[in-house]
Formats: C-alpha cells, sequence, structure tokens
C-alpha cells in the first residue's frame, strides 16, 4: 500500500468511540501505511472495542496522562508492539464540569488546574514519554495535538479555553526545545465536531451555531474527517521544516471577524 | 441469522452486566437504562457498542437518545438487525 505514512509507527492518545477525531486520525493514518498503537483512559474495555473498528485492529495502552507511572511505563508498552515511534497524536482534554459552560467567574483554581494539567501539561507530559521512542538517530518526528482557536473568547467554553491557550503555548515551547532533536510539534485547530468530548460541554451547540454563520467553507459538524487530515499531514513527511504552527481546520473561521 | 426477542433481551442483559455491572435479573423490558439501571452516559455508550456487534446493527447517536428503555433498545435492534 502506498501512503502518506508508509512505514511509519504512529501512537495516538484519546480514542473514546468511533466519532472521535482521533479515531478518526488513526483511521487515516492506517489507511495511509502507518502502524498504530493507541492509548486509552479510563474506560479501556469500550476503547477496546473502538480499537476493533480500525481497518486494522490497534493495540491499546493504558495512559492516565497525570499518573507519572503510566508516564515512565508508556515507551516500555509501547515497544512491546513497535520499535520506536515517528509521531505521536496528542488528542486529550479534560475541564471538570464548574469550568465550563458559563461559570467563568466562578470557577474555582482546583478545577482550572485539572483543565490545564490534562489538557495542556499533558502534552509536555506525553512528549516527554515518549521522547526515548522518538531518538532515532537524527530522524526525529512529528507530534501533532488537537487544539481549539484560544486567540478569542468563545460562548460556554470558559476555562477549556484558557487551557487551550496553554495548549498552544506549550506546543511552541516544545517545538523550541525539541528541534534540536528533528522532532516537530503542530496543532490542528479544529472546528467543532460533535464527538463524545464535545457533547460533555453544556451549550456545546451554541458554540457551533457560529460556524453556521460566519464560517468561509461550509462545516459540517457530524464530519470529523478534515482534522483528522490535517493530523495525518503534519505526521507526514510533507510539512518538514513546520513546527510550532497551529493548522486551522476550521472552515476558515480564524479569518473571520464577523 | 437474526435473533428473537428473547435472544435479545437476555443479551442485552449480559451486556448491561458486563459493561455497568447491573445483575442480569434487573435487566427488565421497563427498566430505564439512566433512572433504574444507572448506566451513565459512558456505559450508555458501550452498551450500543457491544450491541452493535452483538446484534449485527448500526443504532446511530441520533437515534441513541430514543433509547430510553431496555424495551427500547430489543424493539430497535429487533426491527433493524441485519
Amino acid at each position: 500500500m502506498s501512503g502518506l505514512l508508509n512505514g511509519k509507527r504512529i501512537l495516538v492518545t484519546g480514542v473514546i468511540t468511533d466519532g472521535s477525531m482521533a479515531f478518526h486520525s488513526a483511521k487515516l493514518a492506517q489507511e495511509q501505511g502507518a502502524e498504530v498503537v493507541l492509548t486509552g483512559f479510563g474506560r479501556l474495555s469500550l476503547v477496546n472495542r473502538i480499537a476493533n473498528r480500525l481497518p486494522k485492529p490497534a493495540p491499546v495502552i493504558e495512559l492516565d496522562v497525570s499518573d507519572q507511572e503510566h508516564l515512565d511505563g508508556l515507551a516500555g508498552k509501547v515497544r512491546e508492539h513497535v520499535d520506536g515511534l515517528d509521531g505521536v497524536v496528542h488528542s486529550i482534554a479534560f475541564a471538570p464540569q464548574d469550568a465550563l459552560g458559563g461559570n467563568f467567574l466562578n470557577t474555582p483554581w482546583e478545577s482550572v488546574a485539572t483543565a490545564v494539567q490534562v489538557s495542556a501539561y499533558s502534552l509536555k507530559s506525553l512528549a516527554m514519554a515518549a521522547l526515548p521512542l522518538m531518538e532515532n538517530e537524527g530522524r526525529g518526528g512529528s507530534i501533532v495535538g488537537m487544539d481549539f482557536d484560544a486567540q478569542v473568547a468563545w460562548p460556554k467554553y470558559d476555562w477549556m479555553g484558557v487551557a487551550k491557550a496553554a495548549l498552544e503555548s506549550t506546543s511552541r515551547y516544545l517545538a523550541r526545545d525539541l528541534g534540536p532533536k528533528n522532532i516537530r510539534v503542530n496543532l490542528v485547530s479544529a472546528g467543532p465536531v460533535g464527538t463524545m468530548a464535545a457533547k460533555s460541554i453544556p451549550g456545546f451547540t451554541e458554540l457551533a451555531d457560529v460556524w453556521d454563520s460566519r464560517s468561509p467553507l461550509k462545516w459540517e459538524m457530524s464530519d470529523p474527517e478534515p482534522p483528522a487530515r490535517g493530523v495525518v499531514a503534519l505526521l507526514s513527511d510533507w510539512f518538514p521544516k513546520t513546527t510550532g504552527e497551529i493548522v486551522h481546520v476550521d472552515g476558515g473561521l480564524h479569518a473571520i471577524g464577523a | 441469522m437474526a435473533a428473537t426477542k428473547e435472544e435479545i433481551v437476555s443479551g442485552l442483559a449480559e451486556i448491561v452486566n458486563e459493561v455497568a455491572g447491573v445483575p442480569t435479573e434487573d435487566v427488565q423490558l421497563d427498566k430505564s437504562f439512566i433512572d433504574d439501571l444507572d448506566v451513565d452516559s459512558l456505559s450508555m455508550v458501550e452498551v450500543v457498542v457491544a450491541a452493535e456487534e452483538r446484534f449485527d446493527v448500526k443504532i446511530p447517536d441520533d437515534d441513541v437518545k430514543n433509547l430510553k428503555t431496555v424495551g427500547d433498545a430489543v424493539e430497535y435492534i429487533l426491527s433493524h438487525q441485519g
């Protein structure tokens, strides 16, 4: 099979249903010739079932990005399946319910701290955990994270938006520090997709309505494939000198004022 | 071969037991997944995924919303199974 990711070994986090952007990234990566290993969090039995729905069933490793033991053991567990990594997909975010949905002024620090740790600091944690697998004679690799545009304030998104701003900055610093190892770090800033994660945001449809009225390209909330295509492109060799970048796969909305 | 109504009920009971730890005998047609059986939203996703595989049926998200009781799910599977 000839594809954009021929011979590449890719670790994909954040699959929970077959609607997940991570699932579609894994699926497209396989279709483009990659060997995919998944990590799952919490409900491993569900992730395992979903892993079997990929074109080629993929192994699932348990990974809680806030558990140092999991992080320390990741490289060893990945090596049980592949001998190294050429790419990592970070598709992980979480905020407690009181950090979302219009409670911005009253959210306690503990909830904000959780959101920032799981959604932004985890990019650094995951990158460091995977680093031993990517130091392959200077060939380097590509780390891609899932973002939601943090340049502006959104309805309902609240402290998750702050966490995404932290993710954007974390990605730039990682790009700086991992560049010498030829590891690229980029984000895909996606438009709203009706995934399990999105549905757990109170008032998500209000956020999504913005796209219906302002997106230059027609945006389909039910289609996770466009962001997944962006992920696969950034994992490929076709962005060899791009790092610290945010690629907007959002129908162009970020460019439009009103 | 398509499953009978009885097979679907017992199969669904096994799935709900495996996924959410609910005793199989509690999984009755008139029971609500959320209110009576305490199946949370993520567990419901897994019940649906497992049921799709076991009964060779596709249950889109938009339809899952309407499956409030065990009976709703049984009827859905009965009329949509491949």
